[in-house]
């Protein structure tokens, strides 16, 4: 493999530190915590001691004012270890960055030390039953009643939906409207009437809390409003690239990982006594996935910078998303059929890769909805 | 519109609706249950034994319903199409009770069969090992001649029904010095003193089923246990290699189809952007796509079967069924699932437990490999 060029020794530093955090505080809990469904709250509060949350959140809101590729270094050090259970990027790179760059000096106040802490988890409900992708098709409604808005609504799928101290929620303020109508409320635990439903069972991720989310008649005041009313799909649709890379990064430092067990499988395993990494056919299939990861790392690091340098383009992050889980899905495909029967068992990391990862071929944006914006720069005016 | 199916008769209707109408009363509404305990419970056995589900294709006079083998295929049929990946049916009524009907002695035949039949007595077979797989004739397992017993020590894994079972067919070495001429099948009670079940292998999918490790230690059984002759288990083995893997073949197709249709249902239904996702092309290509691969695999199967039928199916032609099949029934629930999009990572949605199901299609009875490397000797 290439040496990689984007982070200086500084970020190497930090990726120490944060491969020994997560060898000690997550690797040796995570079964516990896939039988659970849930991670507990007292990893974020060690996570965020240890100084992992929010790593982009300035110095002034208790944060440690690092950069992207910092963010970066946490999602591949959990990837490679293929820790799925907690759902630090999401809280830390996704919605607590619609808390920087959108809320009011007290909103961030008085939230974000909290999420650098630990003390408050985050969450983003978009998603709602029969919604999907089409988010100016959301039914979910917040009616200004005076100084409050009133809630009403349903959403599903909600990552970190059940350890949420705080719930970005997407609402339509005018449900006359398609994307234009479309709003962000923050929605405290303690509102009335929002209550959580089940906590999803998955193919896989199994540790990662993924919710139902009610909302009767909810009231929070109009001050909870984050942005402008009816600016909701501008700033959800602000940061996709940067969202779809933090996909594209994780699916690469995961594939890369499982290339690694296998090649370590495979050359120890027994088969017809000669070792299963003698045999051509392994050679061959795992010659072609390194060669395949080597294009997408360099391709994964080229889009990082130009996502440091501002230059990132909205079809490119989407390639970049679209191919790093489609490889990824490859990868833990062909990696388990080379574990043979083990490769099916849950106590060996490839079948708990293979199950996690199906998931990343729809989340974040589905590869279709990546094709279709690839396909939108060739053929602008074929778009409705 | 699918091309007309022609191998079954009348009778075989008739059985097939018995079939569906016991699933669907008997197994659907608990299948889920079963995956939380991840075990079918025995009782399930016993009503699929009142029914005539168990052992098809075994002779009436051992109690079973005495059909022939397109019996067996309509219950692993509907089985696979509902996604009924728990009940170890097929195993034990098409797999282990052919060795003892075609190798047991009358006696072990009026002992086990009729039992099995009923779904009192449930049948195992232990053939890997820890660090085996594929590969019989590296068992370490051994059963050694003492006096009118075998003396059993070893360690089994990855036995399907492991948990549930009475009576396992264990692949031994009865003359570890040597290789496959070495190896012998034992019949082994779950009552033996030394004979102990491990864990109940927790796996990506198939949930409800028990898959166990199997411990031996110092296990005795009387010589009149041995399963044909000394040293004959690995001939044995191989006699119906090409029936085991259709099996597989037929479960992977009517698993294909059952998950189409399904999620041809979806799309029609699910509406995105303002239409339903059944509008889009890429929806529409996709499935048209599955469909004419479904279709060739089916006339494919069907065609085996008949070979079946007359006993001319061979084996190379077998392991491309199992091969080929079990690639499509994997392919069909990948994309199936990407149509479904969110809800299809959903464990209630059926295709996310296709999904983690039928990973396992491509390694179990012989891996994809092995079938290949079948296929490519007959080109040699």
């Amino acid at each position: 493999m290439f040496d990689r060029t984007i982070f200086s020794e500084d970020h190497n530093i930090f990726r120490q530190s944060v491969a020994r955090f997560v060898e000690e505080e997550m690797v040796p809990y995570h079964d516990q915590w896939e039988e659970d469904g849930i991670v507990p709250k007292s990893l974020w509060l060690k996570a965020g001691e240890a100084g992992l949350l929010c790593l982009t959140v300035p110095e002034e809101y208790g944060g440690a004012g690092g950069d992207r590729l910092h963010s970066i270094i946490v999602i591949e050090e959990m990837g490679k270890r293929n820790i799925t259970g907690p759902g630090f990027y999401l809280h830390s790179d996704i919605v607590a960055s619609y808390i920087i760059n959108y809320g009011t000096e007290e909103q961030k106040k008085k939230w974000l030390p909290k999420c650098v802490s630990g003390e408050v988890i985050l969450s983003v409900a978009m998603t709602e039953p029969g919604g999907g992708s089409d988010l100016a098709g959301m039914k979910t409604s917040a009616i200004r009643d005076g100084d409050d808005y009133v809630i009403n609504g349903q959403k599903t799928f909600i990552s970190n939906g059940h350890n949420a101290g705080l719930t970005i929620l997407a609402v339509k303020t005018d449900p006359s409207k398609g994307a234009k109508g479309l709003s962000l409320l923050l929605v405290e635990n303690d509102r009335e009437g929002f209550t959580k439903g089940r906590n999803l069972k998955k193919v896989g991720m199994k540790a990662q809390d993924t919710a139902e989310l009610f909302f009767d008649n909810v009231r929070v005041p109009a001050s909870n409003l984050l942005g402008e009313e009816g600016k909701g799909f501008i700033i959800l649709m602000k940061q996709l690239e940067w969202e779809r890379m933090i996909i594209a990064a994780h699916c690469t430092a995961t594939a890369e990982a499982a290339l690694e067990w296998t090649v370590e499988y495979t050359s120890q395993r027994m088969i017809f006594g000669s070792p299963v990494s003698n045999f051509q056919n392994t050679q061959f299939k795992l010659a072609e996935l390194k060669t395949e990861l080597t294009i997408a790392r360099v391709f994964v690091d080229h889009c990082l910078k130009a996502l440091m340098e501002g230059t990132l383009g909205n079809e490119t992050a989407a390639m970049a998303k679209l191919s790093a889980s489609e490889l990824l899905g490859r990868v833990v495909d062909e990696c388990v059929q080379l574990h043979g029967g083990y490769g099916f068992m849950w106590e060996y990391p490839i079948a708990r890769a293979y199950a996690d990862a199906r998931i990343r071929r729809i989340a974040g944006g589905s590869n279709e909805v990546m094709k279709v914006i690839i396909a939108r720069t060739m053929f602008p005016k074929a778009d409705k | 519109m699918y091309i007309q199916r022609t191998v079954f008769s009348e009778e075989h209707e008739a059985y097939r609706d018995t079939v569906a109408r016991f699933m669907d009363d008997e197994l659907v509404p608990h299948h889920a249950q079963w995956e939380k305990d991840g075990i079918v419970p025995r009782d399930a056995w016993k009503k699929a034994g009142d029914i005539g589900i168990l052992l098809p294709a075994i002779p009436d006079r051992y109690g079973a319903p005495g059909g022939d083998r397109l019996f067996s295929s309509i219950v692993i049929e509907e089985q696979a199409k509902r996604g009924l990946s728990g009940p170890g049916f097929t195993l034990h009524s098409d797999i282990v009770a052919p060795y003892i009907l075609a190798y047991g002695t009358e006696e072990q035949k009026q002992k086990f069969l009729p039992k099995m039949a009923a779904g009192e007595m449930i049948g195992a077979i232990a053939m890997t090992e820890p660090g085996t797989g594929s590969d019989l004739q590296a068992v370490k397992t051994s059963a050694i001649r003492e006096g009118d017993e075998y003396v059993i020590n070893g360690q089994k894994t990855f036995i399907t029904n492991g948990i549930n079972c009475d009576l396992v067919i264990l692949v031994t070495k009865t003359d570890p010095s040597q290789g496959a001429k070495g190896v012998s099948l034992i019949l082994v009670e779950a009552t033996r003193d030394g004979f102990t079940k491990g864990r109940n292998l927790e796996k990506i999918g198939m949930k409800a089923q028990d898959t166990a490790e199997l411990f031996f230690d110092n296990v005795r059984v009387p010589v009149s246990n041995l399963l044909g002759a000394e040293g004959k288990g690995f001939l044995m083995l191989m006699q119906e290699l090409a029936w085991e893997r259709m099996q597989i073949a037929i479960g992977g197709i009517a698993s294909a189809e059952g998950i189409l249709e399904e999620t041809i249902q979806y799309t029609k239904d699910r509406k995105v952007f303002g239409s339903p996702i059944a509008n889009f092309q890429n929806t529409r290509f996709k499935l048209a796509d599955l469909k004419s691969q479904i279709q060739i695999g089916r006339v494919f199967v069907d065609k085996c079967l008949e070979l079946i039928l007359k006993k001319e199916l061979d084996a190379s032609t077998a392991a491309m069924a199992k091969m080929w099949c079990s690639d499509l029934n994997c392919k069909v629930i990948d994309e199936c699932l990407q149509l479904h999009g969110g809800y299809g990572y959903m464990w209630e949605y059926r295709v996310a437990r296709a999904y983690a199901d039928a990973r396992v299609s491509r390694i179990y009875g012989g891996s994809n490999e092995i079938m290949k490397e079948l296929v490519a000797r007959t080109i040699d």
